[in-house]
């Protein structure tokens, strides 16, 4: 984000008149001031409340993300996908304060990762980093710290219904340390390699997409399918919930995509804008596609296609036009839904509710796409991609794809199989047959009589 | 006495209840089940996946009724959930043994009403 932080900069020397008077005035309310008058003048109170109100807003996702899985697994596995998004609430939280946030953010080592500096948030305080000069580090850590709980609830969708819930844990903890936080700090941290490359990664596309929807396909892969997959397992139990979910995504999302502005401007406008185009393009284009093919528009595939316009736009939402988001919109919508209908069955693996189609194949098409749609008009500190003469991006790009997609495959194989030597990763046949709410958590979702 | 027990499409339900009404039969208790005779299921598609149900969903109703209003009764099912095709479901007719009323304490026949 070495873009931002210069925008954002130079979009600072304009206002630095407005932000002294502000200081002058927060100088004056406060009798006895401990912070220095240059820290709080840089401190932009407009950039701080975008970016705590965004927090919230990707906050939100999660539980959003819950009801959207939650939809469309069966009745008695409901609770279970419930639970295990909202445990990533609680424990990436805890794990991002102690050592996540330091790994990710941390000042560099190698290029790889972040040091345990900030270990226990240790020096993260209300006063500007150097990630974003205008809002206190401590918005900035818990803002990112949102992104860090959305990412491995997003690979519940590969394993939903069979994986053990400690199990679910441990391997959640560690893929935290040994995948999120360095590929994070690959990309977004200073002195990070991929971020030193030049490429471009918005809001997340690489960091969270692609790395949450390939450890999704190495999950579907190693935990191997439900019992009764294909033939008996029964369709969504609430598509409501699906739609409802989808919504608080599609909702939250402006947070994640406007926010990774880290300012309230114009290229949060701009942000924002693209989401928005790019969702509601591939929502349309998806049911366009179902009515083809199956001479029927579904609610589950309009939602399923502006979730895929949503991921693919992540890594580009603030480098594009409107025109260009309605361009990766609708590209995304034709991939994503090819990805569904016929490279699933053909390759036979159980990705349960289409973590890696929609997530990964999504998140791959959109840091391409951003290669070729980018543009310096709408944002100097960015690059211009493909179709606007510059090649090389598009180049730069693949190589952060391949890096990220193989890093995130391989380490999470790995991440499984060590898990599997101490814990078992799935549950046992009969307690997937009487379903994951009763067994594992002496629930049930739906009461029978009043 | 005999029970009415009749398997129909759920969208035939609301005429059904208008004929029995009709035919002034108004004891009746209606479930929402699942069940399959020689019709197909009809299939759902979720993300591009065809999915044929081996059971459908289908309506239940139950009815209790005095010598005098079986035929009415039969007859009233028979031509209001009638569509031609397979899947118009089937009523079966059981003998009642007894019949009490809760509230009264009355049987047999008066309490069927």
């Amino acid at each position: 984000m070495s873009h931002l932080r210069r925008l954002t900069a130079f979009l600072f020397t304009t206002e630095i008149a407005l932000c002294a008077m502000a200081a002058q005035d927060l100088a004056a309310d406060n009798a006895a001031p401990a912070q220095t008058v240059a820290s709080v003048a840089s401190l932009d109170s407009g950039d701080t409340a975008w970016v705590l109100i965004s927090a919230a807003l990707v906050l939100l996702m999660t539980p959003g993300l819950a009801f959207f899985y939650g939809g469309l697994v069966r009745k008695k596995n409901v609770l279970s996908v419930l639970m295990q998004c909202l445990m990533m609430i609680g424990l990436i939280t805890i794990h991002w304060v102690i050592c996540g946030y330091s790994l990710a953010f941390g000042p560099d080592i190698g290029g790889v990762i972040g040091g345990l500096d900030w270990a226990g948030l240790r020096g993260v305080t209300g006063e500007p980093g150097s990630y974003a000069p205008t809002i206190p580090h401590n918005v900035f850590m818990i803002y990112q710290a949102m992104f860090a709980v959305i990412t491995p609830a997003l690979i519940i969708g590969a394993f939903a219904e069979r994986m053990r819930f400690s199990s679910f844990c441990v391997f959640s903890l560690l893929w935290a340390t040994f995948v999120y936080a360095p590929v994070c700090h690959w990309v977004w941290g200073e002195g990070g390699f991929l971020r030193k490359m030049g490429a471009l990664d918005f809001a997340g596309g690489t960091v969270v997409h692609i790395n949450a929807g390939l450890a999704a396909l190495a999950a579907a892969l190693i935990l191997g399918k439900r019992h009764g997959f294909t033939k008996t397992i029964s369709p969504p139990h609430s598509l409501p919930f699906a739609v409802l979910g989808a919504s608080l995504l599609w909702f939250g999302w402006f947070g994640f995509n406007a926010g990774s502005a880290l300012s309230a401007g114009g290229l949060a406008g701009s942000a924002f804008v693209a989401t928005h185009v790019a969702a509601s393009t591939a929502a349309f284009a998806w049911a366009i596609l179902d009515s083809l093919h199956h001479s029927r528009p579904t609610a589950l595939g309009i939602i399923t296609g502006a979730v895929a316009g949503l991921v693919a736009v992540t890594p580009a939402a603030g480098f594009i036009t409107p025109l260009g988001a309605m361009g990766i919109g609708l590209s995304v919508s034709i991939i994503c839904w090819l990805s569904v209908t016929y490279m699933k069955p053909l390759l036979g693996y159980d990705d349960s509710l289409d973590a890696y189609g929609v997530h990964g194949v999504g998140g791959i098409w959109g840091a391409i796409a951003t290669g070729l749609w980018a543009s310096k008009a709408v944002n100097p500190a960015g690059a211009d991609g493909l179709f606007h003469g510059n090649p090389a991006l598009l180049v730069i790009q693949l190589k952060a794809v391949a890096v990220t997609a193989a890093y995130a495959f391989v380490c999470s194989c790995l991440l499984l199989k060590l898990v599997n030597l101490a814990l078992p990763l799935r549950v046992s046949e009969r307690e997937e047959r009487v379903g994951l709410d009763l067994s594992l958590h002496s629930e049930a979702a739906y009461t029978l009589i009043d | 006495m005999k029970y009415i027990v009749a398997v129909i499409q759920p969208d035939k339900l609301d005429a059904v209840l208008d004929r029995l009404t009709e035919k002034e039969i108004h004891l009746v208790t209606v479930t929402s089940v699942l069940g399959r005779g020689r019709q197909k299921g009809v299939s759902e598609v979720y993300r591009s996946h065809k999915e044929v149900g081996s059971l459908l969903r289908k309506v239940k109703l139950e009815i209790a009724v005095n010598e005098a209003y079986v035929q009415p009764t039969i007859e009233a099912i028979k031509t209001a959930a009638r569509t031609g095709d397979i899947g118009d479901g089937k009523i079966f007719v059981l003998d009642l043994a007894e019949c009490i009323r809760i509230r009264t304490g009355e049987t047999g026949g008066p309490a069927i009403g």
